[in-house]
């Protein structure tokens, strides 16, 4: 019964994966980021049957963090620098979803080689998880403006994530909720850089910072 | 005695009620944009006016300008008769007849293309490689849709996948089979049926040159194309082999009604995407089927 439901929200996030690589509007980009945050939010709660209150408060700090606080951080960014498309990507934008679609369908085929434990084999956990590290490895190498790739690190961070619900009995979660303050504070500063690069260059390709100029 | 009149009738209700959805779309069109619209019986009028006229031909045309809609009209007609009709069954059903299904179709393209060539027009020419190039990649998630059909139901044929429902990968295959649906049939997302500005034409580019009984023909021959792939959507996506004779019919008459339906309110609500955004957009359609595939599959649980 649980592991359909969590099934289900974990197909949903490997949805929202295909739609962050297919979409060209920066809004659309974080919004499909901030919507899987929150549903890996949901999920430790699923996971335990008798969740204690520690475990919902990890839930809570993820959904605020990863749902609310990033992608807010992330918008303020955007309209100061005033873009909201990805025009120029370096790996257009139906090869990079044909390229999601395929890892996605290559980690469901694949993942039965694993030596997973008896209790994971039901679950589409660890492909999830793979899929969506993929997805942000895509949007990290084939996007050039910052904030994408700042949106590709944010989801790569979401599928290690869901690699840490397996281990979600062993690990604490203190080590999650650090993850996730780490996190916070490094959108928050990027949010500073990204205007810094703006005003710098007048455009926020990251290609430019490659070429040194006096 | 009785397959020949059964076949005969089945034969008549295609013929007779296909006209009947364009009109059903343009009324939900003018409903929406709160004009009177063109009556709803108007194809009807039209196929009857361009039947009494007679044929234009270009000089440099073949004879195969006017056959080759002939052909294209009679593989659709082929095409409708290997589709199940609910409870009434196929009107020809066996193993393996939703591959012809598939190559009737691809048939039918053939022939309008190269009747399309056959004048020479620049439009015709650009409109056909549009036309084609699209087909590439809707005709890519059509397999795929046919294929989890298949695989969700272990048999080839169209009377058996179509019966059972899809379950868990219901929605994935509706949406994915709408937005086919809507490329195949130049409606708008792709193509504006009303458009008249040739350089922005597809499907309207590629029947420029026809008059008289072929473009009737060709009308008449797309819009039994429109009910062939709603009557495909909705026996798809809904149970209808669970229900009684009676219950099953109704469904799928209201099925095919509310899709049509559907595709004014895209008409109306929608404007057509710029050239270069439409294989994204048949992309997806392909990945939406391909994921129904892969939850047939897989059973849902891996």
């Amino acid at each position: 019964m649980n592991n359909a439901n969590l099934n289900l929200l974990i197909g949903l996030a490997m949805g929202l994966n295909l739609l962050a690589l297919g979409t060209s509007r920066l809004p659309a980009l974080i919004r499909a980021m901030s919507v899987q945050g929150v549903i890996l939010g949901v999920m430790p709660i699923l996971m335990e049957g008798h969740p204690d209150w520690r475990v919902v408060l990890v839930a809570l700090a993820t959904i605020g963090g990863k749902g609310v606080l990033i992608p807010g951080l992330l918008r303020r960014a955007m309209r100061t620098v005033q873009i909201d498309r990805e025009l120029q990507p370096l790996l257009g934008f139906v090869p990079s979803i044909l390229l999601g679609a395929a890892g996605t369908i290559a980690a469901l085929a694949l993942t039965h080689l694993l030596p997973l434990l008896p209790e994971h084999a039901g679950t589409l956990l660890v492909p999830g998880a793979l899929a969506t590290v993929l997805t942000g490895f895509i949007l990290l190498i084939g996007r050039t403006k910052a904030i994408s790739q700042v949106c590709g690190y944010l989801i790569l961070e979401n599928g290690i994530y869901l690699f840490g619900l397996l281990l979600i009995k062993a690990m604490p979660l203190l080590v999650e909720a650090g993850v996730l303050l780490d996190l916070t504070v490094g959108v928050f500063i990027l949010g500073i850089i990204v205007d810094r690069i703006q005003r710098a260059f007048d455009s926020l390709d990251t290609r430019k910072l490659t070429a040194l100029h006096e | 005695m009785n397959s020949i009149l059964d076949l005969i009738l089945r034969l008549d209700c295609w013929l007779l009620l296909a006209p009947l959805l364009p009109g059903i779309i343009n009324k939900v069109k003018a409903w929406v944009a709160g004009r009177r619209g063109p009556p709803v019986l108007q194809l009807y009028y039209d196929l009857a006016r361009l039947w009494k006229k007679g044929v234009v031909m270009s000089t440099l045309a073949s004879p195969a300008f006017v056959i080759l809609p002939a052909v294209t009209w009679v593989a659709l007609l082929g095409a409708a008769m290997l589709m199940p009709l609910g409870p009434l069954g196929a009107g020809l059903t066996f193993r393996g007849d939703a591959l012809l299904l598939l190559y009737l179709l691809a048939l039918g393209r053939f022939c309008t293309a190269w009747a399309a060539m056959e004048t020479g027009s620049a439009f015709e020419g650009m409109g056909t490689v549009r036309e084609v190039s699209y087909a590439v990649l809707a005709e890519a998630a059509m397999i795929a849709a046919v294929l989890s059909l298949s695989v969700q139901s272990g048999s080839i044929s169209l009377a058996v996948m179509l019966a059972p429902a899809m379950g868990a990968s219901a929605v994935l295959l509706a949406a994915g089979l709408f937005i086919v649906l809507l490329a195949e049939n130049c409606r708008v997302p792709f193509d504006d049926p009303n458009t008249h500005l040739e350089l922005t034409m597809i499907h309207e580019a590629m029947v420029l040159d026809h008059s008289g009984p072929p473009l009737a023909a060709i009308l008449h021959g797309a819009s039994m194309k429109l009910l062939l792939f709603t009557v495909l959507l909705v026996q798809a996506v809904l149970p209808i082999g669970r229900l009684g004779p009676w219950a099953a019919g109704l469904v799928l008459a209201g099925g095919v009604l509310g899709v049509t339906v559907a595709v004014g309110l895209v008409e109306s609500l929608l404007a057509r995407f710029a050239f270069r955004r439409v294989p994204l957009l048949l992309t997806t359609a392909f990945l939406l089927c391909l994921f129904a595939l892969l939850v047939a599959w897989k059973g849902g649980v891996p």
